[in-house]
């Protein structure tokens, strides 16, 4: 038997005796044993009811009738909700409307909610569902980017960042390409489906349980539908099975939907949404369409480059007009365009509302500028990797964004000279060519690709975050913050950083449920921005608290306030232990100290021009870098990712074994949208790839055979994030697309240097297989004779 | 007559005697016993997170321990088996399981909603197979999604447990689990009226027989992984059951000369590992079909009459074929395995017949068999096309050939005009061109979210030439899962 490998994970902070360290998720034993409670799980209260939601089957029409009163007279039923039923808002879009509870005379996408009914079980709520009657009336629907580009539909106007003159660059230059790529979207597939359970409460209040990543915005919508102000709603959230995006917006649709039904009954209501609907009901990552035009010298140095990126956004705002601009702003990743143009425009369609995804419009962004360096290899008859370094950012100059902001912080020259070492770049490349030389049939391909992810909500004012502190008098902790744990660890190290500043262990801080109740007011927890606001903010309440305690010691003990120290669940003061922790607290209580405390953080340095896009969005930036090495097949197209190496920066990591998780997770998320994971819609607008049976996220052996991952234990935050550490959550999904453009490698083997290689994204086997065959056509007249389609978006 | 569900839950005993026969276990486990550790993520067998075991006598007089989805498993067919969830693991003194241990250690939980279904597939893994390696941890929880860890470290921790190795509250009360597993089964038919329908587990094949007679307009019920989704999915009312899993023979293998004889109700799992050893190419496809806890329901009988024109397990055994005996009452009478799909779903069974064996001819070292599926992604996923081709040659040509294909019509198909085209001639380049040719005529495929047209049609046409080139030419490495068996 193989012997079990140990992970090493780096020593970050030798001396640190909670933070910074490889501990185990604050649930592990809960997940392990079934005890960890999920929205689902929460043991149902009297007399609960159980909704069923009735989708749409067309993608836009008018409803010439809705006849729900079957519905209402069938066994079981209590409650049958329809717009014309709605008292208050009918609308739950997060930033500007456009996302009805239900239909209202007309549906617009395919699955979208037409009425709900609450009944005493979910088969008869579903039964009783499909007993209304509805008919439509067709209208045209507008299905895809190419369409709603032609028709000029949008969701909001065009926005666009200009550095530099970048038609005179790209006309000047030796050499132009010019070229497209469709990338498809990404369904969040979060193992826990959507639900919420809402419960009435005394004089009309409701206690929401939500899987939501947002409890501030479900109360505030909720509070809307219910014609009731904010005050009146509490949203509760313990954990989520996973939310990566896809509970940021559209927790609330589902939440609205049992509250409006609870409220209509006078009793609990809980929507669980199945998985089919769930996938057909809720948005996804946008699908792009990228056009572009570069000018480039013999050594593939980028001068101008022209970009339009144009983004599916499906029926409504939502979050479309911030993804775009996360898009646009990562549409340089790691390199420096000096001249450079970025269109973005934002497709309305008949389609569900696209929505917040892991990288938030980064990874499309990154996919176009990664893909164009590609390219241009590709045409000078380089390796790609050479192109890409000549074009990295530099540290001292060179290091202008498109959108004005600095790059202070460049480790990339580092990651990159680290990679090429470590995963022994250049012998395996070599070895790659001729190994291609030697075989027919398989293929091999080797990439390496960056990541440089700007940390920060580019909408400035939703960085901030706020923590409640309680220390009790037996000197335990509950800590409660307005972040949400859905898996990434933050309640783990929230917990370490507060365990940290009271020298505490850390099974003196209970962590509980995040709630409106407690911490208001909070922003998502999204842009991989969770432990860096409530974390600081934990921290803020703690030092406050602490503050007053050591007053009171050094009144006390006599004892300078500064020599003191909280350490080994005890205070000292130089080498003497004055008394422990649980000690200090009861006396402090004595002396009618306050024990308990707010903390609050909002990020300094960050300010954006909202016309022009410019300024300094980000905080910082985070950084990664991965080389991927697959087989392919080049008779059918399939292939397998052989190694993989990772090196990714969390600054001071708070703990290595959490980011660790997040850096694997991530890099096979962001692998899996690359390749196996294809929406597919049919030419109505109808998802037909709803569940797990059609819809292909990684299994295990998909992992790379071999999957080196390392943390950069010696990169520490320059800006002065909590701990000097780095947000983590999302850049590691772009580690993914080196997966991609060793597919793209191995595919270009099968031409002679100085062939484009056109791939779109994902990059199913069909798709590599006809890329291939592509290629063959276009180089050798023997095989010009078999028809290839070409991809539908190329 | 037995008319209540008896079995154990972990060591409790259960009787439930009003039983839905359209519950699934599931649902019982979540809403009526309150046990919530076990969880729905699909409702169709595809993610894993409702795994469970289920324990039951072997043929050896031990007790087995098996993998299954419990969203599509109909809570009568626990009756007398042992039902264990992730609740059930614990010591009685709080220790964790080797499973549950590992995981802790080697963070294999992030958002932890995965994690009970990895545990018992890990569970069962740790009592059937101590010496598994990687490669065959990655197959049995091929049906456990994670969106959370990228699986490394459930990999790590399936290895961690083997090494702690040991034995757990299950094995220690083996016996005595045994013992009261038989006592719960009386070994006589069990009858269920709930909910307004019925449910029968005859024990014996003519007992089959008459209730199939008798209730012609029945639902046959082998795995149920066809079954049990048109009552989560389809949400059909299944009024009468006739589970096919209780009865005495139809779940044995019979070995002969020159056939291997199997039982409508044998398992995947089990029927696997004997094809495997005379058709490995057979054995690789049956591996890749689903996954573990679906095969150890799931039986090649179903997925004969299940009739899906993307059926994997048909196109090989048109190649190789095999026969189907089919009875009715007291006839049989025996089809070749392509002449049973009619068309679109519909297949030659009349009204009271039933699939009562499969026979496989395996005589002929001189055959040789070639399978392919393609899909999106290499484990538990649907066939895009699945080719099979049998293949005898004659010095270099082609003295017999059947081809069979799934994917490009509306049934199962063999490509008769394809092996009509090669039949006779040199097994080279030019004939197998022309039969590219033919079958480009011969199979007019549909585009769907699984494949293009176009594709189904062009990597059809690879299959043939790659079968060409690894009958011909076997030092060229053409497989990408082999080649990594090679450079690992
Ligand atoms: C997650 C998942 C993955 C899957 N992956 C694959 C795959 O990779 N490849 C593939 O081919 N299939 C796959 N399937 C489909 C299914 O597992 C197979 O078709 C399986 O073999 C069905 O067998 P069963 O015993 O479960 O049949 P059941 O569901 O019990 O029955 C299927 C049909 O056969 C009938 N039937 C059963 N036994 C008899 C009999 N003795 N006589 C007459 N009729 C009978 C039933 O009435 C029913 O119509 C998958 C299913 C799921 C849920
Ligand atoms: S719930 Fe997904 S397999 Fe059962
Ligand atoms: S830990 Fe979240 S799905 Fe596996």
């Amino acid at each position: 038997m193989s012997s079990v490998p140990e992970r090493i994970l780096p020593e970050f902070v030798p001396g640190a005796r909670t933070a910074h360290r490889a501990l185990a998720h604050e649930s592990a034993v809960g997940h392990v044993t079934g005890g960890a409670t999920y929205t689902d799980d929460i043991p149902e209260p009297r007399n609960l009811l159980h909704a069923w939601v009735r989708l749409s089957d067309r993608a836009h029409a008018g409803i010439t009738r809705l006849d729900v009163e079957a519905c209402r007279q069938a066994p079981g039923v209590v409650a049958v909700m329809t717009h014309d039923d709605l008292k208050a808002a009918t609308d739950v879009g997060p930033v500007a409307p456009g996302d009805l509870v239900f239909a209202d005379g007309e549906v617009t996408y395919w699955g979208q909610a037409l009425f709900a009914v609450a009944a005493d079980s979910i088969d008869s709520a579903r039964r009783a569902a499909m007993l209304a009657e509805v008919k439509y009336e067709e209208r045209e629907a507008i299905l895809d980017i190419r369409q709603a580009l032609e028709r000029d539909a949008a969701v909001s106007p065009v926005r666009t960042i200009v550095q530099g003159d970048p038609e005179g660059a790209i006309r000047g230059s030796a050499h132009r390409i010019r070229g497209q790529l469709a990338i498809g979207g990404q369904d969040h597939f979060y193992l826990e489906g959507q639900v919420a359970m809402a419960v009435p409460q005394e004089g009309g209040d409701m206690l929401v349980y939500s899987s939501t990543q947002h409890p501030s915005e479900v109360q505030h919508l909720v509070a809307g539908v219910l014609g009731l102000p904010d005050h009146a709603v509490v949203v509760e959230a313990r954990r989520l099975g996973g939310g990566f995006g896809g509970k940021e917006t559209q927790a609330a649709h589902i939440a609205a939907i049992a509250a409006v039904l609870a409220q209509q009954a006078g009793r609990p209501v809980k929507l669980r949404l199945d998985r089919d609907d769930d996938m057909i009901l809720t948005g996804k990552r946008h699908d792009f369409l990228v056009k572009y035009e570069a000018g480039f010298d013999p050594d593939g140095r980028l001068e101008g480059v022209d970009f339009m990126l144009a983004s599916r956004c499906g029926i409504s705002p939502d979050l479309s007009d911030a993804i775009n601009d996360r898009a646009m702003y990562h549409a340089d990743n790691a390199y420096y365009l000096p001249n450079v143009r970025i269109v973005s425009h934002r497709c309305r369609t008949n389609t569900v509302s696209n929505t917040a995804f892991r990288g938030f419009g980064g990874p499309q962004g990154m996919m176009a500028i990664e893909y164009v360096l590609d390219e241009v290899a590709r045409y000078l008859g380089r390796d790609p990797l050479d192109v890409r370094k000549t074009n990295l950012y530099g540290v001292e100059e060179r290091n202008l964004t498109p959108y004005g902001q600095v790059v202070e912080d460049n480790i990339l020259p580092r990651l990159f000279e680290q990679v090429e070492r470590s995963a022994d770049y250049a012998a395996r490349r070599r070895a790659v060519d001729a190994f291609n030389r030697e075989n027919p049939v398989l293929r091999k391909g080797i990439a390496i690709t960056p990541v440089k992810f700007g940390i920060s909500f580019t909408t400035t004012h939703l960085n901030q975050g706020g923590a409640l502190v309680l220390v009790y008098t037996d000197g335990s902790v509950q800590l409660n913050h307005g972040g949400i744990e859905m898996g990434q660890g933050l309640y783990t190290k929230v917990a370490q950083l507060v365990a940290e500043e009271f020298g505490i262990a850390l099974d003196r801080v209970r962590v509980t449920a995040t709630t409106t109740g407690k911490v208001p007011n909070t922003s998502a927890t999204a842009a991989s921005a969770g432990s860096d606001l409530n974390g600081a903010a934990a921290v803020e309440a703690c030092r406050k608290i602490k503050g007053r305690l050591r007053d009171f010691a050094a009144g006390r003990f006599g004892i300078a306030g500064e020599s003191l120290r909280f350490e080994a669940d005890a205070l000292h003061a130089g080498e003497q232990r004055l008394c422990s922790f649980a000690e200090l607290c009861k006396q402090a209580h004595l002396g009618r100290i306050q024990l308990s405390d707010t903390g609050f953080y909002a990020t300094p340095d960050i300010h954006v021009d909202k016309d022009t896009m410019r300024g300094k969005p980000f905080y910082y930036f985070a950084y990664g870098i991965a080389c991927a090495e697959v087989v392919v097949d080049s008779l059918t197209g399939e292939y397998r990712v052989l190694r993989a190496d990772v090196i990714h920066d969390c600054g001071q990591s708070l703990n290595p074994a959490v980011d660790m998780g997040q850096v694997e997770g991530g890099f096979i998320q962001g692998m899996g949208w690359l390749t196996t994971e294809e929406l597919y819609w049919d030419d109505r607008g109808r998802l037909m790839t709803h569940a797990p049976s059609t819809y292909k996220i990684p299994v295990a052996s998909d992992v790379p055979d071999d999957f080196r991952v390392e943390l950069a234990s010696w990169s520490r935050n320059r800006a002065a994030a909590v701990r000097r550490s780095k947000a983590v959550g999302e850049p590691p999904l772009m580690l993914g697309i080196s997966v991609f453009h060793a597919l793209k490698d191995a595919i270009a083997s099968l031409a002679p240097k100085g062939c484009s290689v056109h791939l779109d994204a994902p990059a199913t086997p069909e798709r590599v297989l006809l890329a291939m065959e592509r290629l063959r056509r276009a180089t050798d007249p023997a095989a010009a004779g078999e028809p290839v389609e070409e991809d539908a978006e190329s | 007559m037995a008319n209540a569900v008896r079995f154990l839950l972990g060591f409790e005993e259960q009787t439930v005697s009003d039983a839905d026969p359209n519950m699934t276990v599931l649902s019982w486990l979540r809403t009526v016993a309150g046990r919530c550790g076990t969880k729905e993520g699909c409702a169709e067998g595809d993610c894993g997170a409702c795994t469970v075991v289920l324990g039951e006598p072997d043929d050896q007089g031990g007790l087995r321990y098996r993998a299954v989805n419990a969203c599509i498993l109909f809570l009568p067919v626990l009756h007398g088996r042992q039902l264990v969830t992730v609740e059930h693991l614990r010591e009685s003194d709080g220790r964790l399981h080797p499973a549950q241990e590992a995981m802790v250690a080697c963070h294999g939980s992030q958002c932890g909603f995965c994690t009970p279904g990895f545990v018992m597939s890990l569970f069962a893994l740790f009592h059937n197979e101590r010496d598994a390696d990687r490669r065959r941890i990655e197959d049995v929880i091929a049906g456990n999604l994670c969106r959370c860890t990228g699986y490394r470290p459930i990999l790590d921790a399936a290895q961690r447990m083997l090494a702690m190795g040991g034995e757990d509250r299950f094995s220690r009360r083996e016996e005595e689990t045994l013992s009261r597993l038989r006592e719960l089964d009386d070994g006589e038919m069990l009858t269920l009226a709930g909910a307004g329908r019925r449910y029968f587990a005859p024990r014996t094949v003519d007992a089959l027989a008459e209730l199939r007679r008798q209730y012609p307009e029945a639902t046959m019920l082998a795995g149920g992984t066809d079954v049990g989704l048109w009552v989560t999915k389809q949400h059909r009312d299944l009024d009468t059951l006739v589970y096919t899993g209780s009865v005495a023979g139809l779940d044995s293998i019979e070995e002969h000369a020159d056939t291997l004889d199997i039982g409508a109700a044998v398992t995947h799992s089990t029927a696997m590992e004997r094809i495997a050893a005379h058709y490995p190419d057979f054995g690789e496809l049956l591996r890749r079909f689903a996954s573990v806890q679906i095969r150890n329901s799931g039986t090649l009988g179903g997925n004969i009459a299940n009739a899906s024109p993307i059926g994997d397990s048909m196109p090989v055994l048109i190649a190789l074929g095999a026969e189907l005996v089919l009875r009715r009452g007291h006839e049989r009478r025996s089809l070749p395995i392509e002449d049973f799909f009619l068309d679109y779903r519909k297949t030659a069974l009349t009204q009271g017949e039933f699939l009562e064996r499969i026979r496989i001819p395996v005589a002929g070292a001189d055959r040789t068999l070639r399978c392919y599926k393609i899909s999106k992604r290499f484990d538990q996923d649907i066939s895009a096309v699945c080719l099979a081709v049998c293949l005898r040659l004659d010095g270099d040509r082609v003295a017999a050939i059947r081809i069979g294909v799934g994917g490009m019509a509306a049934i199962p198909a063999r490509a008769r005009a394809v092996e009509q085209a090669l039949a006779g001639r040199s097994w080279n380049d030019d004939a197998v061109e022309a039969a590219c040719a033919v079958l480009e005529r011969e199979f007019q495929p549909l585009t769907d979210m699984r494949a293009g047209a176009d594709y189904r049609r062009l990597v059809t046409r690879q299959l043939l030439r790659k079968c060409l080139l690894e009958t011909t030419r076997p030092a060229v490495a053409t497989r990408v899962l082999e080649y990594r068996e090679v450079s690992a």
